[in-house]
């Protein structure tokens, strides 16, 4: 499913929102919490998953991909997610007990 | 780094505010939005969303891990996991917000 699929279910869950206020919906909250993480704050949504920021040391063992030559990587800061308890669970068990 | 937490709450005020609905309309849009994408992974599928990153599904194969307390060794059984991958556009303004 991409954005403007997301857009059009939503707006069919919802038929009071017209599909270009369900497009400003979806992007007000993917802004919302852009946004937060840009701060660096943390947005906690239970039960679905917990958006952080998450600080890289810098490292001396990187690999230009192209050339297989070592490069240092410098330190930063990298958006991370962390699934929820309750959504863990869901799609642990999709896996289906017929599988491996 | 302001290190705030960033609730369900702030997201159904910021949607509140840019479409002037009520807040419980609000708290609705945020929930059905969340849940829209958590079915999608569930059903095994990938969700796409341009300038935020995309969530998908993976199947891990089981090994053996360990307690980290107590160093015993403990079988890891074969799932399904959860991930999220920022995308380009998100990782930027993190690094730029957070570290630069």
């Amino acid at each position: 499913m991409i954005k403007s699929q997301l857009i059009t279910v939503l707006s069919e869950r919802h038929p009071e929102l017209t599909a270009g206020r369900s497009e400003k919906a979806v992007n007000t909250i993917l802004e919302t919490i852009s946004s937060a993480l840009a701060h660096g704050d943390r947005v906690e949504l239970r039960g679905f998953g917990a958006f952080s920021v998450r600080f890289r040391e810098a490292r001396e063992n990187g690999r230009n991909p192209r050339t297989g030559e070592p490069v240092t990587v410098r330190a930063k800061h990298v958006p991370f997610f962390k699934a929820g308890k309750e959504l863990r669970q869901r799609v642990d068990e999709s896996r289906g007990p017929e599988r491996k | 780094m302001s290190g705030q937490t960033i609730t369900r709450a702030h997201i159904a005020e910021a949607l509140q505010s840019e479409l002037d609905i009520p807040k419980q309309d609000a708290a609705q849009l945020v929930e059905t939005f969340l849940d829209l994408i958590s079915d999608e992974l569930v059903a095994g599928a990938t969700v796409k969303l341009s300038s935020f990153g995309a969530f998908s599904v993976r199947d891990k194969n089981e090994r053996v891990g360990r307690n980290p307390k107590t160093g015993e060794e403990a079988p890891i059984p074969p799932r399904r996991v959860l991930v999220f991958k920022p995308s380009q556009i998100l990782k930027d303004r993190v690094e730029q917000g957070c570290g630069g």
